[in-house]
Parts: C-alpha cells; sequence; structure tokens
C-alpha cells in the first residue's frame, strides 16, 4: 500500500524501510501522512542525546530528523536564529560565537550522562524537553527563548505559531506547549530562537563550604541581593574534586555564584557580594572568565555524573523545600548537588526501585515539587512513572494530544500511557 | 462599527434571562447576580471602547467553588460566557455578548502570600499590577512586567492578554514571569498550572493559557515571581536628526550587546505634542527622540550609558541628556506616558494601533506609515517600544464624519498588515480580542488557525467561554477596530495607556 503512496508522492520515499531519514519537509509531510493513515505509530529522533528520557513505547517506524539541518536565517541584530529542527545546537552555539552571542538558557549536555562523551544533541531535542541550564531563575527556560515555530500536526499539516519578533501575542502562545513535550505532538521543523549578547565577563565565587544549610543560606541572600547572580550551584564533599582549577585547589565542597556583566560591574558586585554574605571568615576563591566557564559548563554537563552506573532523578522544588527534601532523601544513599540557585536537585541512588521511588515522589510531592526520571535501569523504567501528573491534567493532556496528533502516531506512551 | 459581527445570538438564552438569573442566585449570594439595566451598564465595554454591548447578566462571584459551579451551570445549559478583570483591555477581550453571563472578577482582590524565600507572591487575580510591587517594594521587590495601565489593569487581565510593557525589553512579557496560575475550565473543573517549583512537568499549560484571552479557562488565582529592585537606574533623552537615524541607534545598542531595561522612539508630531502637554523637557526640533534606560549596579548603568551615548553620537545625535537624578529620570518618561492624552488635544480622535516588527524595519515601517498617511490624508503620531520592534502608531480622525473614520480603520489595517509583510506580528501586547480578530488570517493559513481552534474545542467543546473573540468569524481580512477615543475620552482617561 505504501508503494502506491510512493508513486503518487513527489519524493522517492521508500516506506519498506524502518527508519526514516528525510531531508526536506516535503518528505517528512509524506511520511507523517502516510502513518496517519496506516495508524503506524512513530519514534522521532534527533541526535538522540537524550532520548533514553522517558517511557518506553512501541514505534514500528522511527524518524530520524538528523539530516533536517541547517540555519536557515540568523540576525545578530535582530537577536534571533530560525534553524532547522534537526540542526546541531554545537552548530547552533559556533555560529552564535562568531557574534559574541549565546543561547542564555545554557542547555544540559546529556552526553557525558549517557555515553560518557559531550552529545549537545539537536535543537529540536533541547526543545522537546525543556531543560535549563544554571541561569534558569534568571533568564528562565528553553521555552521562555522560543520566539515561535513550525512543525508537522499528526495528520501530516503543516503548523506555525509565533514568529521572529520578541512581541508577539497573536493567537495561542503554541511555542510553550511544544516546549517540554517531547515530540508527542508535532515533528518539529523550524525553531526561531531568541539569542542574547554573551556577557563581557563572567566570575564566579567560590566558597569552600560543605554544608548544605549554609550553602543555600548564602545562595539565598546573593539571589535576594541587588548583586544580580546568574548561577547559584551547592557541591557537597564528594564532588568537589571534579572542580579542582587553577584558582580552585580546595577539593572539597563547595557554593559557586555566578556574576555576569560589563568588567567593572562584576568586581563592584562580587565585592559587595561577599560583604552582603559576611564572608570574611570563610575561605574562598575567585574564579576568572576562563576557568568560571569551565566551571559552569562542567555543572551543566552534569559531568559528576559521567558515565553513571545507577540512576538518576532531576527534582525541582520551591527552594524554600530544598534542605528538608536532601535530609529526607540522605537515608537513601544519595549523591547530589543542588543548581538553579537552590531549587534544582540532581540526585543519583544506587538502590532504587518502586517503592523506593514511590516514597521520593510522595516526599517530593508534599514539598510542592515534582520529580523526573533521568536515568533508571531498565526494569524499573518498565515499571515505574517517568513523569508525574495527576487525573485532572492527564486529562486536559489527552484532550491536547489529540488536537495536535488525533492517532496518537508521534512518540505515543513516552510521556504517559496512552498519550 | 455597530457592524462588528458576533456569534449567532441564542434567543433561547435570552428568554429565560429571569430563570438563569434565579438559578445562579442560588448558586452565589443573589447581591452578586446583577440584572438590571443600571447596574449592566459599567460592564458593557472595556478599554477598545468603541464597541458596547450590554451583557445578559453579571455575576461576581467570590470564590473558586462559586467560579466552578457557575461554569459548569454555563456549560449545562448551553450560555455563553465572558470573563472580565479589570476592564483596562485594549483590544476587547472582555467586550460582552449579548446572550453572554459576564464573569466580572472584581472580589478576587486580595494578595493572598507574599513569600520571599522563593521570592514570589501568591495573588488574587483582581488584585492590580501596581498593588503587586507596592506589596513588595517595602522590602526592595518588584514585579517586572509594567503595562502603563499597571495603576488600574489586573493581574488576571495580565495573564490572559500576557500583557508586556517599557521594560519588558530586559524582563520579559506576563509569561516569563509567572509561576503558576488557578484556572476553572468551561466544565467546572478546578485545576493549577505551575507553583513555586520552576518549569512544572507536562504540557506547558501555563505558557498556553497565558495570553489566552480568557477563550481557554477563567484564572482564579495567580503566583508571579518578583525581583529585587535594580540599585541604580538611569536614562538618557535623546535627539535625532532623523527616524532612520534613531532607528539605526536601536539596532545599533542592541547588536553591541547592551540591553537596555527600556529603550522608547516617539516621531517629531508626538515628541512635540507630549511635550506640550506634560512639559517634559523633550528636544522638539527633533525628528526623532529616543528615551533609553538602563539599570543595575552604579558602575553597570555608567558602562552602557556610556556606550549609548558613543552609538547615539555616531548616528548623529543631536541633543543627548542623561537623568541626573531619579525625579529628572521619571520627567523623561512622563511625557511618553502622556502620549494618549496629549494626542486627544491634536485631533478629536485618534485609534491607537499595536504591531510588532523586527528592530531593523524601523525606518522602513516608519517610512510607509508616513506615505499611508498621505493616501489617507489622515495625520499620525508615532511611539514605539523601539528595543522590542513594538509600535503604537496613533491615527487622528474625526469620528463624526463617517468617511473619516472608514479611512481610519484602512489606514490601521494597512500599517498591521505592512508589520506583518516585514516579518512582524499583529499585536505586540494589547491581544487581538474582537479588534484584530478579522486579519488573523494575514498572519496565520487555515491550517494553522485550524489547530488553534482544535484545542479551544478540546478544552471547550460547545465554544461558550469568550466566544467571537481573536479567531476570525468572517474568515476574510476585514478591517476592525482599533482602540478608538472621542475627544480625549477614554474608558479611563486617568490611566496611562501603553
Amino acid at each position: 500500500m505504501f508503494m502506491e503512496e510512493k508513486q503518487n508522492s513527489q519524493t522517492s520515499l521508500d516506506f519498506n524501510q524502518n527508519i526514516f531519514k528525510p531531508s526536506s519537509r516535503e518528505e517528512i509531510i509524506e511520511i507523517v501522512k502516510n502513518c496517519y493513515k496506516k495508524n503506524i505509530p512513530l519514534e522521532i529522533n534527533g541526535l538522540k542525546s537524550k532520548n533514553k528520557i522517558g517511557r518506553n513505547f512501541q514505534s514500528e517506524k522511527t524518524l530520524d530528523l538528523s539530516d533536517y539541518k541547517g540555519i536557515i536565517d540568523y540576525k545578530p541584530e535582530e537577536l534571533y536564529i530560525k534553524v532547522k529542527a534537526g540542526t546541531p545546537l554545537k552548530e547552533i552555539i559556533e555560529q552564535l560565537d562568531k557574534n559574541n552571542q549565546q543561547l542564555a538558557f545554557e542547555p544540559n549536555d546529556f552526553g557525558y550522562l549517557f555515553s560518557g562523551e559531550s552529545n549537545s544533541g539537536s535543537i529540536g531535542g533541547v526543545v522537546s524537553c525543556n531543560f535549563a541550564g544554571s541561569r534558569r531563575f534568571k533568564v528562565g527556560s528553553v521555552r521562555d527563548h522560543i520566539l515561535g515555530f513550525q512543525g508537522i500536526n499528526g495528520k501530516g499539516e503543516t503548523i506555525k505559531s509565533g514568529g521572529t519578533v520578541v512581541k508577539n501575542v497573536t493567537g495561542y502562545d503554541l511555542s510553550k506547549l511544544i516546549s517540554g513535550s517531547f515530540g508527542t505532538l508535532t515533528v518539529l521543523t523550524e525553531l526561531s530562537i531568541k539569542v542574547l549578547p554573551k556577557p563581557e565577563t563572567s566570575k564566579t565565587l567560590v566558597i569552600k563550604n560543605p554544608h548544605l544549610k549554609k550553602a543555600l543560606d548564602f545562595i539565598g541572600k546573593a539571589l535576594s541581593s541587588s548583586t544580580d547572580p546568574s548561577g547559584g550551584v551547592f557541591y557537597p564533599d564528594y564532588f568537589g574534586k571534579n572542580f579542582v582549577l587553577n584558582d580552585l585547589t580546595h577539593d572539597g565542597g563547595l557554593t559557586a555564584i555566578r556574576i555576569e556583566g560589563p568588567i567593572n560591574s562584576v568586581d563592584q558586585r562580587l565585592n559587595r557580594l561577599s560583604k552582603e554574605l559576611s564572608l570574611l571568615d570563610q575561605e574562598l576563591s575567585i574564579l576568572d572568565s576562563e576557568q568560571s566557564n569551565i566551571f559552569w559548563s562542567r555543572t551543566k554537563n552534569l559531568e559528576v555524573f559521567k558515565s553513571l552506573k545507577s540512576n538518576l532523578l532531576r527534582i525541582v522544588l520551591p527552594i524554600s523545600e530544598t534542605l528538608q527534601v536532601i535530609q529526607k532523601l540522605k537515608s537513601f544513599e544519595i549523591k547530589y548537588f543542588i543548581d538553579w540557585g537552590g531549587s534544582l536537585i540532581w540526585a543519583s541512588f544506587d538502590q532504587l526501585n518502586t517503592k523506593i521511588l514511590g516514597e521520593i515522589k510522595d516526599i517530593v510531592k508534599k514539598h510542592q515539587g515534582y520529580i523526573t526520571l533521568i536515568k533508571v535501569e531498565e526494569d524499573l523504567k518498565a515499571s515505574a512513572d517517568i513523569f508525574t501528573i495527576d487525573p485532572i491534567k492527564y486529562k486536559i493532556s489527552e484532550k491536547i494530544k489529540r488536537s495536535f496528533d488525533p492517532k496518537r502516531i508521534f512518540n505515543p506512551g513516552k510521556m504517559y500511557t496512552g498519550i | 462599527m455597530s457592524s462588528l459581527q458576533m456569534p449567532k445570538v441564542d434567543d433561547v438564552v435570552l428568554s429565560k434571562k429571569d430563570k438563569i438569573a434565579s438559578d445562579l442566585s442560588v448558586i452565589i449570594n443573589s447581591k452578586n447576580v446583577l440584572s438590571n439595566p443600571d447596574e449592566l451598564r459599567p460592564f458593557e465595554t472595556d478599554g477598545l471602547t468603541a464597541y458596547r454591548q450590554m451583557p445578559l447578566l453579571v455575576v461576581m462571584p467570590e470564590t473558586v467553588e462559586e467560579v466552578s459551579q457557575i461554569l459548569k451551570y454555563c456549560n449545562e445549559n448551553k450560555i455563553k460566557v465572558v470573563p472580565r478583570g479589570a476592564g483596562t483591555g485594549l483590544s476587547g477581550g472582555s467586550m460582552p455578548l449579548k446572550d453572554c453571563v459576564l464573569m466580572a472578577m472584581g472580589k478576587f482582590n486580595k494578595i493572598i502570600e507574599i513569600d520571599y524565600e522563593n521570592r514570589c507572591v501568591v495573588t488574587q487575580p483582581c488584585v492590580t499590577n501596581l498593588a503587586i510591587t507596592h506589596a513588595v517594594q517595602d522590602k526592595g521587590f518588584y514585579y517586572a512586567p509594567d503595562p502603563s495601565s499597571q495603576i488600574a489593569c489586573s493581574i488576571g487581565g495580565n495573564v490572559a492578554e500576557n500583557s508586556g510593557g517599557v521594560h519588558s525589553l530586559k524582563y520579559g512579557a506576563t509569561t516569563n514571569n509567572l509561576l503558576g496560575i488557578e484556572v476553572v475550565l468551561m466544565d467546572g473543573t478546578i485545576t493549577k498550572f505551575g507553583g513555586k517549583a520552576m518549569d512544572a512537568e507536562g504540557y506547558d499549560f501555563l505558557g498556553l493559557m497565558t495570553g489566552s484571552e480568557g477563550l481557554l479557562g477563567v484564572i482564579t488565582e495567580v503566583t508571579v515571581k518578583i525581583l529585587k529592585s535594580p540599585e541604580v537606574v538611569k536614562a538618557a533623552l535623546v535627539g535625532f536628526p532623523s527616524i532612520e537615524d534613531a532607528g539605526n541607534c536601536v539596532a545599533e545598542i542592541i547588536a553591541e550587546g547592551c540591553i537596555p531595561a527600556g529603550m522608547e522612539i516617539m516621531d517629531k508630531a508626538l515628541t512635540k505634542a507630549t511635550n506640550d502637554y506634560s512639559k517634559a523637557g523633550y528636544p522638539t526640533d527633533a525628528e526623532a527622540m529616543m528615551i533609553v534606560e538602563f539599570d543595575g549596579t552604579e558602575h553597570e548603568v555608567e558602562a552602557y550609558i556610556d556606550k549609548a551615548k558613543q552609538i547615539a553620537e555616531k548616528n548623529n545625535s543631536t541633543s543627548l541628556k542623561i537623568s541626573k537624578s531619579n525625579k529628572e529620570r521619571l520627567k523623561f518618561w512622563a511625557g511618553r506616558k502622556a502620549a494618549f492624552p496629549a494626542c486627544g488635544v491634536l485631533a478629536p480622535d485618534y485609534m491607537c494601533m499595536d504591531g510588532s516588527i523586527p528592530r531593523g524595519k524601523l525606518a522602513e515601517v516608519l517610512n510607509e506609515i508616513s506615505k499611508l498617511s498621505k493616501k489617507y490624508n489622515l495625520a499620525v503620531a508615532n511611539a514605539f517600544h523601539a528595543g522590542d520592534g513594538n509600535l503604537h502608531p496613533l491615527i487622528m480622525f474625526d469620528a463624526n464624519d463617517k468617511e473619516s473614520l472608514r479611512k481610519c480603520e484602512e489606514f490601521g489595517a494597512d500599517i498591521l498588515k505592512y508589520c506583518v509583510k516585514v516579518g512582524g506580528a499583529l499585536t505586540g501586547e494589547h491581544g487581538v480580542g474582537i479588534e484584530k480578530r478579522e486579519l488573523m488570517c494575514e498572519a496565520f493559513n487555515d491550517k494553522d488557525i485550524q489547530q488553534q481552534l482544535t484545542i479551544k474545542v478540546a478544552l471547550d467543546p460547545n465554544s461558550l467561554l469568550n466566544p467571537g473573540k481573536v479567531y476570525p468569524i468572517l474568515r476574510k481580512c476585514a478591517e476592525e477596530g482599533r482602540v478608538h477615543v472621542h475627544g480625549g475620552k477614554t474608558k479611563f482617561p486617568d490611566i496611562p495607556r501603553f
């Protein structure tokens, strides 16, 4: 039957293959239309840096978008870049570097975690997962930087929302909806993303301190001051050795606060911060731009969990709850670090089973947070909920899913059963 | 303007007015159900006063449970519902329908919690935008989005419209400053999206609801993030010999890596009008005037102001004044914020447009507006949130002259179409509402609009919540609406606009 379609179409796709690797939008449309017609589920992939995140699901065919790549339009003075969804993040960053610009949301590189080496993935994957790095509390998440998109819905129709201008309230903001939807709503084809100038300089104040309570206190005060930090992390003793740098010889627990901007201003703010935090009796290091960038790059890349054998959970909480949650989780022998100025916990668990997971979820829920299972052993993955959802939101999500993908052909079950 | 087509009136609903009022009086306190014409009159329009329509009834719920029960009742009885916050919107988003129950949220007017540790405020939706800042400013915090109507507009309305403001260039619009909402759907379902923990898992319903103009749910609680007030704020007032020079200066400041807190341009006509009106000390001989504001630490602000000064000089600036005190800085803004009343002096009526364009197209679009002004023989004054390409041309006309009104509407539509043509958007911050509804097909094709309508139907299958707004009814690009002001009399003449 596919052959008939092939004869009628303008492209030369072979529908007997299991992996489609389209390089044009016309091909993507043809694939989706055929799958829609035949009820064939599709797994959508970019560069597979994050495809292990999410539930396992059955798919007959794979749509590999790694050949659908390229920068369509980059206007540094307009602060946007328009790219095809399969474009490697690396390529985008290289292009932005030339104009001293950046993606301010610092997307995580999950390559170290899953394969031991860098794989920052494709931009489509970054948007589909909506995981932002350390600057989150200051500049927003990935979704806050998506100006517009074009995608193919589950019927094979091309749809778009937003545009390339920052101010746009024309119709529903579907760019938000597709961010973090794990490829379950549309096949993304084009993305217009807000870019920002790189700060003139970036310096990091590192306080040698092994205590979480004190760390959260330092970071909390810093974030509530007018020194305007753009990063606040805490690494316990066991991770300190991962951050030995020229100006950071201490290998124990540390609290790091990043300040960015014009050089005079950064120095002024660092001085003020030291005073406001009463750090005179503390052991301190100030990392200059280069070392600061290395430090935050290692954080964004989750390098302390490089080639992790055990399980990794991502726990997001109101800052006020983090200390209590960590205290409760300590009985599970976790290793963790804190990002996002105190509201994001990356925690590895040697032992994790359905029962323990249930207990952890209850703790986090009680403290108004949520958990995403980033890396779990296969048997647990098959039985556990990777994402958590309540019945009301499930019902709404199901309706939204059907409004984009009525036959549930895109990554069916990747987020939730039935969606 | 009375020719605006709205969804078909349900005569059965009209005929049951008394029964509906009495049913609703069982759900909520009967004193909160209004049905007399005198009581309904204040709700017949919002900030887009050119359109007026009395609702069937007005309800003023006091709790989320009441909101839920009213919506459930209306859903089951196929009665249209129009939600309303402070009623200051500029695109007719809360204009009533003849057969609707208007849900006025005015009684949701309390701040629920101020949480400094998590740097957020949890509030009921009809608390005003500015009241949030007032509630936290003694501790040195503020809420960043600042639509000019912030003294009166409600935070729930800000969420519905995704309101921006002068400072959205650096701090983003409502959507970027929102942590969570509680919403009631048309079937009465109460749910929360987001909360004090950032980036809730699953589909981003918080993002979908923000800017959905009251079509998807009624907001009953809002959690916003608050920021520490910057230490130093300074502004520069710069005159240019041409609009091109001003436009180039804006583009270059952005390209140089300075992101000002706000960057505004006014053309000569508006500079003169606002200066006459508010004595702001503007360079009235300049063809274009720019206000650029930076905030941060002292050194940071100095560094950026210096850079902006150099760039302005390079782009032929004819005058440059830097604020020496907060008082002087506020004086710079006073004229800009009085643009509406200042225009009221120039002509009997004016319409305010709200288009968004790439920054680099400022000069081109202004030239086009100038050409159109000659073509239609109507004067125009221009104000821009230049930093983020959001323009507000004010078209002067006389509403008593039908031909003048028709020309004004065509002129306005031509401007918005041109905005879309150069890669911009129909509306930057005022919303589509009823005003730009029929122009949606300039920006979207049928498939795009159909996808959005499918979402609407998924959450409100009977299309009862705020129908007739945002999406075209005629399915052709008509030329309707705009913010129409007669004799300087806006609905809220004392509120600064855009």
